[in-house]
């Protein structure tokens, strides 16, 4: 089973979750950092880094003594990644998506095969738990080609072990957001009971429902602001799977990078029960494939 | 023969020098021997995530364009104009048509020698 941690605003308790969630979890278990553009599950799983690789994406490199100038392949891109001005071929690789159209299209075969460095995979051990995360390249403008290198791995690590994965997913409800929980069997919407925190809970409820995924959902900071995610959820027949309390004591944890589950025995069996929940939403619905965005 | 391109919030020559080449609403393509006029909407680079710049450029390139002027142009965008030799007169924004141009043909613009906004592309 893979279960995404996603929410809409950031900042509601999407990390604090998957940590607390990895550390009670029991069985064979990766977590996986795929807020590439700001990975931090480490800093509360404090993994040992067994391993670490680039990861690329092929942007065409064009010879231009074969280019005639043709267009195919500049009317093909849709990110002017590739664009024939008069008598000359640009590329600007920065722009390239990976999809390999100009590629397929060229009929003077005059492109080859250059990279584009995306970012760095790292895996490792914390504990019982497996550790995978990526990190996107400073200046690159794009995460899911990255996410879904991490994706792979993350394939074959569970190919190899098995057990579960647990996603921390990047906020928002773009695709990035989209491309993290596409793959996963259930997905959490963590987020707070504010203004602020329910609508853009909202806006994910509206992304991600489509996807026809078991949806769970976690107040973070209960006891703040008003009822609205309440009875959103009661109003949908969202399932409210577990509320972590407004608590002084769990913020200045967090501050020192502790696991929120380590806290209380409280805190630990509320944990508990979400993972158990998690499993029984992964049951009840079969997984059914999504159509690849 | 000399065309130029100016960036351009609608098709006259009393309507303003758009600021953003990109994303501009339109080129207004004068022919500054005869000074006939030609509109060429950009609305299909207007709703670009991204490559607004490089699109732009190459609708001015297939007008026959040998300047652009503008206010502020991005890095890639830039980069294909150069490529094909057009030249950039910038900073015009505030202007009107018509007095961009009487400034360009008493000869007060430079060729600009390099982008003045960083890249607006990403997400």
């Amino acid at each position: 089973m893979i279960a995404a941690v996603a929410s809409g605003k950031g900042g509601t308790g999407k990390t604090t979750v998957t940590a607390s969630l990895a550390t009670v979890w029991g069985g064979p278990l990766v977590a996986v950092d795929l807020d590439v553009e700001e990975p931090n599950l480490h800093l509360f799983l404090r993994p040992t880094i067994e391993g670490r690789e680039k990861a690329h994406l092929t942007v065409p490199v064009v010879d231009e003594a074969r280019c005639n100038c043709c267009r195919a392949c500049a009317d093909l891109c849709q990110f002017a990644a590739i664009s024939v001005m008069g008598s000359v071929i640009l590329t600007f690789p920065e722009m390239c998506h990976g999809c390999g159209g100009c590629f397929a299209v060229c009929p003077e075969k005059a492109l080859s095969c250059g990279q584009r460095e995306l970012g760095e995979i790292s895996w490792g051990r914390s504990g019982p738990v497996d550790f995978l995360s990526g990190r996107l390249r400073v200046g690159e403008a794009m995460s899911p080609p990255l996410m879904r290198r991490v994706k792979g791995r993350l394939q074959q690590m569970l190919g190899s072990v098995g057990g579960d994965a647990i996603i921390d997913a990047p906020p928002g409800v773009s695709c990035p957001a989209v491309n993290a929980v596409l793959d996963s069997d259930v997905i959490l919407l963590v987020t707070e009971p504010t203004p602020f925190g329910f609508y853009d809970f909202r806006l994910a409820w509206q992304a991600f429902a489509p996807l026809g995924k078991p949806l769970g959902v976690v107040v973070n900071r209960a006891g703040l602001g008003h009822d609205a995610v309440y009875r959103f959820c009661r109003d949908q027949g969202l399932p409210l799977l577990a509320e972590i309390p407004y608590d002084r004591d769990i913020a200045a944890a967090y501050a020192r990078g502790r696991i929120v589950a380590d806290l209380s025995p409280e805190l630990r069996e509320t944990f508990l029960s979400l993972r158990g929940k998690i499993g029984d939403l992964a049951r009840q619905c079969r997984p059914r494939k999504a159509v690849h965005a | 023969m000399t065309m130029i391109a100016i960036t351009s919030t609608g098709p006259s020559l009393d309507d303003q020098v758009d600021p953003r080449f990109g994303r501009a609403a339109g080129f207004l393509i004068v022919d500054l021997e005869t000074m006939d006029t030609r509109y060429i909407d950009n609305g299909q680079s207007q709703v670009m995530a991204q490559g607004a710049g490089i699109q732009a450029a190459q609708l001015v390139a297939r007008a026959g364009a040998g300047w652009v002027l503008t206010g502020f142009v991005g890095p890639k965008a830039f980069k294909a104009l150069s490529a094909t030799g057009i030249k950039v007169g910038q900073n015009l924004e505030g202007l009107t048509i018509r007095q961009a141009l009487k400034r360009f043909k008493s000869g007060g613009i430079e060729v600009a020698s390099g982008a003045n906004r960083a890249g607006r592309g990403g997400r």
